[in-house]
């Protein structure tokens, strides 16, 4: 294949009627070198062909936003003339094929699309998925996952602060890997892809081009196959410390007059980025493919088009400053090549020693992939929404020892302490890490302004699965509850798609729905989404992973010395705010019991929005300084985790007793799940200033007992000891998969 | 010099911070020295070769050239490394913070050599450590058996010397840290990386260069959740002005607000 070049539609991952439109636009047959572009280019991780018409519904706009989607990230305003940029990015084929450098790169592809928008990239924040924790395979994938992550971001100096862990057996195949950069620039520095200027310089910076990851946005559109061994080319190595040296080479030209734009090299290697900014420009690009440095003797022009090997970065420059940008690279230690020019006809030419081999129009190379229509899916029949919710198939009865359901429920793989993944981040570095992983949502000050950034994340695949609609208002409603349970206002949005083959009718529909529960949430909520990335064809031998939106949100705290914390404190009165009953259906302890999943909790947004807005007001009056959203584990596992947190305890009284005596099951009310609910520590003293602010914004609010001493106790129905809920929590998550 | 920041107040103590390809806590540590200290700092480039005009030059944390081959086996050839030979023997103070240390060892400016963690991960942490020697430039601010509250980061930060350096080192109190726990106990559980006999930082004899593994740079502000490390940065304030006074007759060094030594809360 090297050597013959003798290249069918179908091996790039072209439909017939693909090749169809690229021979009538162009008026003749591709040659292999075309034929390959436009394989990357239109496959659905570079061209959304699927995914797009559903995007294009998500709210993008906003008072504060400075740049919505189709950028290399997105920017708000967070004031002091500072601009926040965010995106968060998937690298789950590379991952699920090896662990540790797929995760590696995919922090290295993140950072480079912050620091393309001339943003110093802050922190990272990462989303995991794995399957049942039983199977073999599943910690080799995590410690080389958590291990890739740890390696780059710590070497490039970028702390990570925030993740989340889950485990599903959905995932076996197919685990997960999102990651999600922020960064901070002046917003009047905000560096964009838009190329310009006939002559202009195309120069390629940082690492040379070798044979590593060849096409791999093609592998990352199909199926992963039962070769997948062999399929080890297509995932690059990753080299931070070359990253780190980019990132301020980078830096250093943000603001300099003769830098025009910046481009990362990410998916489908130089083809994407010259294509990119030629397109977004609306002008053209000429490269000799001669001029590329090699770290390997005899590609094929190619190749090197193709290459993903990571850390390299193009750069257009103004035309006669070339020389004297080359040497601010040179400076670093980064080797540059002038490598084109940018022209003004449209094209995007590639020549091999003067030589065009390969002329194509760069609008229709870039977005000319046709839109994917859907089938009509299959007639099945919907549930009634009127009928009674399912009851269980089997009875389950309540169990009699709560407090033994309370440890092994914080023993449980998603819910244990994940103490032993974030220690192997430096989640400090960069000196802003005001509250860490482990402490709640993380806040980060941003120096010189008294203001902070907080992050949150949202997303459940238990949820997605039963009913994709509520599953994606979930998630931007639950990252933007974290954010609020810091006292943050959420200002913006980003999410990763995950999903199977979407030419599945099921998988189709689960898409849309998910899409539509995120639009109605992101509106409801009044956030906009400002970035996002899809992943499709997750799946293995036809099995699909479950749906998985991952949602990232933050939040802006005017004040950065005033937040809230997870960690209960002495002297404090707990308190719920939103409805005190839960549901067991699709929840961890439904899951614990081996109940099987019923229809989710019903999300009601109007609440899940007046919840929020009554915590951010109590927080930032000072009221509040302990505040954690009640997920997984419910409400009894909401009070163990602040009590764990900061190792003081919590005394209640039978707040279970009026639901109980309406009905409810006290295990429902424990440990049930359910949106728009939060636990929140206040002064003793303030508890008018809380009943006050429920009643202000019509939310359900429970006086739920004390803080103090070393003991969680529910009345008479649950008491444990801190030492020993400690020991479950903190622990288990070392021994996962053992036995 | 990369970068200049000239201090604020009357007397002032120059720092020089180096940066290598691959350093990342420069600037961390600039912010503490230039934002929370007010005292000149310059950012230095690898490829200096004259220091003269510093009182204290730092090595900050990071992965120096990347940490190949071994943390600070590349770095010790920069050519700022001479510079900071000549520096140390010129009595000047050499500090050298996470990877700094590593390269202050690789370079033989201190004794012995780092291993990776016991526990084969990267490790990042809030830790105690107890002074052990209070008659250093760095730690004179404190006093011994002082427990401090500081983060580490590191992954390869199992310091190790043979049984008969260890026995120098103690004999000559280079061992200014150690690993403990909030009561100061120096126990194996309380040591978060295997490193021999809890060492956690060293000085050679002259008690000028000095190496740690904590990051006192993160802990050197309030809003960080807590304050101890402030107190080695003042304790080289206070000796170099102190010197500075001695020889050109200046006031005697501005008052910090120190902070208690021990168990600052945070987090």
């Amino acid at each position: 294949m090297r050597a013959a070049e003798r290249v069918s539609p179908a091996d790039v991952g072209l439909t017939k009627a693909e090749y169809q439109r690229i021979c009538d636009t162009i008026e003749r047959e591709p040659n292999a070198i075309e034929l390959g572009m436009f394989g990357v280019l239109w496959s659905e991780h570079c061209s959304y062909k699927h995914s797009k018409r559903l995007l294009r519904r998500l709210p993008s706009a906003g008072a504060r936003v400075l740049q919505g989607p189709g950028e290399n990230a997105g920017a708000v305003d967070i004031g002091d003339g500072l601009a926040a940029v965010m995106k968060i990015e998937s690298h789950n084929h590379p991952s699920a094929v090896e662990p540790f450098q797929g995760a590696a790169t995919g922090v290295g592809g993140i950072l480079r699309d912050i620091f393309a928008m001339g943003a110093r990239p802050i922190a990272l924040a990462d989303a995991l998925c794995f399957g049942d924790v039983q199977h073999p395979r599943t910690r080799y994938l995590l410690d080389g996952v958590v291990g890739g992550i740890a390696f780059y971001g710590n070497c490039v100096g970028v702390p990570t602060v925030a993740g989340s862990v889950a485990f599903n057996p959905g995932y076996t195949s197919n685990p997960l890997v999102n990651v999600l950069c922020l960064g901070l620039v002046p917003k009047d520095r905000i560096v964009r892809s838009l190329a310009s200027g006939a002559g202009n310089a195309v120069v390629l910076v940082g690492s040379a081009t070798g044979r590593d990851g060849i096409a791999g946005a093609s592998f990352a559109s199909a199926e992963l196959s039962t070769e997948r061994e062999e399929e080890r080319p297509a995932v690059q190595v990753g080299n931070p410390f070359l990253e780190k040296l980019l990132i301020e080479a980078c830096l250093e030209l943000v603001g300099d007059p003769d830098l025009v734009a910046v481009q990362d090299l990410g998916a489908a290697g130089l083809t994407g980025a010259v294509t990119e900014i030629a397109a977004h420009g609306d002008c053209g690009i000429e490269v000799d493919v001669e001029q590329v440095s090699r770290r390997e003797r005899g590609m094929t022009s190619r190749e090197v088009m193709l290459s993903e090997s990571q850390e390299r970065m193009l750069v257009i420059v103004r035309r006669g400053a070339e020389s004297r940008i080359l040497r601010v690279f040179k400076r670093w230690g980064l080797h540059s090549d002038v490598i084109g020019r940018m022209t003004d006809d449209g094209i995007v030419r590639i020549l091999q020693s003067g030589t065009v081999v390969a002329e194509l129009p760069a609008v229709f190379l870039s977005r000319g992939a046709p839109e994917f229509v859907p089938l009509q899916p299959e007639a099945t029949p919907t549930p009634d929404p009127m009928l009674p919710r399912e009851e269980p198939v089997r009875p389950l009865p309540v169990p009699q020892d709560l407090g033994a359901t309370l440890l092994d429920l914080l023993a449980a793989p998603n819910i244990c302490s994940r103490r032993p993944v974030f220690e192997q981040y430096d989640h400090m570095v960069q000196t802003n890490t005001v509250a860490a992983p482990g402490e709640g949502a993380t806040v980060l000050r941003v120096k010189g302004t008294g203001r902070g950034l907080v992050l949150g994340l949202g997303g459940n695949a238990r949820v997605c699965a039963a009913d994709p609609w509520t599953g994606g208002a979930l998630a931007v409603a639950e990252a933007c509850r974290n954010v609020a349970c810091a006292g943050a206002e959420p200002v913006a949005l980003t999410d990763c798609l995950n999903f199977g083959d979407p030419e599945r009718p099921d998988v189709w529909k689960s898409l849309e729905d998910v899409v539509e529960g995120m639009r109605e949430a992101a509106l409801a909520l009044g956030v906009p989404i400002i970035s996002g990335n899809v992943s499709l064809y997750n799946e293995t031998m036809g099995v699909a992973i479950p749906p998985t939106p991952i949602v990232g949100a933050l939040g802006l705290l005017e004040d950065v010395d005033r937040h809230a914390r997870a960690g209960f404190r002495h002297g404090q009165t707990a308190w719920l705010l939103g409805p005190l009953g839960g549901t067991i259906a699709c929840s961890e302890y439904g899951a614990l019991r081996d109940w099987e999943d019923g229809a989710p909790p019903p999300l009601d947004l109007a609440l899940e929005r007046r919840v929020q807005a009554c915590v951010r007001d109590l927080v930032a009056a000072g009221v509040v300084q302990s505040a954690t959203d009640v997920s997984e584990g419910g409400l009894a596992g909401a009070l163990a985790e602040m009590a764990l947190t900061t190792g003081v305890g919590v005394a209640c009284t039978d707040f279970c007793a009026s639901a109980v005596a309406s009905g409810e099951r006290v295990d429902a009310v424990l440990f049930g799940e359910g949106p728009a609910r939060v636990v929140v520590g206040s002064a003793s003293d303030r508890a008018d200033a809380v009943a006050a602010a429920a009643r202000a914004w019509s939310v359900p609010c429970t006086r739920l007992g004390a803080t103090g001493g070393d003991r969680i106790e529910i009345a008479r129905i649950l008491s444990v000891s801190l030492g020993d809920v400690n020991e479950r929590w903190a622990t288990s998550f070392d021994h996962l998969g053992d036995e | 010099m990369i970068e200049s920041r000239d201090g604020l107040a009357g007397v002032s103590v120059r720092f020089g911070v180096v940066v290598f390809p691959g350093s990342n806590c420069e600037r961390d540590t600039l912010h503490v020295l230039t934002d929370v200290l007010r005292q000149p700092a310059d950012l230095i480039s690898h490829e200096s070769t004259d220091l003269s005009g510093y009182d204290c030059v730092i090595l900050p944390g990071g992965f120096a050239h990347g940490d190949y081959l071994r943390a600070g086996a590349i770095a010790r050839f920069s050519p700022v490394m001479r510079a900071v030979e000549r520096l140390a023997a010129d009595g000047r103070l050499v500090w050298g913070i996470c990877n700094g240390f590593q390269v202050l060892v690789e370079a033989g400016l201190l004794p012995g050599a780092m291993l990776q963690n016991a526990g084969l991960r990267f490790v990042c942490r809030w830790v105690h450590v107890r002074v052990d020697a209070d008659d250093t430039p760095y730690t004179h601010s404190t006093s011994s058996g002082a427990v401090l509250r500081m983060p580490i980061a590191h992954h390869e930060g199992s310091y190790f010397v043979s049984p008969d350096q260890l026995a120098r080192l103690e004999q000559r109190r280079q061992i200014v840290l150690r690993y403990c726990d909030a009561d100061g106990a120096a126990t194996p559980s309380a040591n978060p990386n295997g490193s021999i006999s809890s060492i956690a930082g060293v000085c050679n004899e002259a008690r000028n260069v000095f190496g740690l593994m904590p990051h006192p740079e993160r802990c050197a502000e309030p809003i960080l959740g807590g304050v101890d490390g402030r107190l080695l940065f003042e304790s080289v304030l206070s000796r170099t002005s102190e010197r500075h006074a001695a020889t050109d007759g200046d006031s005697r060094p501005r008052a910090l607000s120190a902070a208690p030594g021990t168990g600052v809360a945070g987090g």
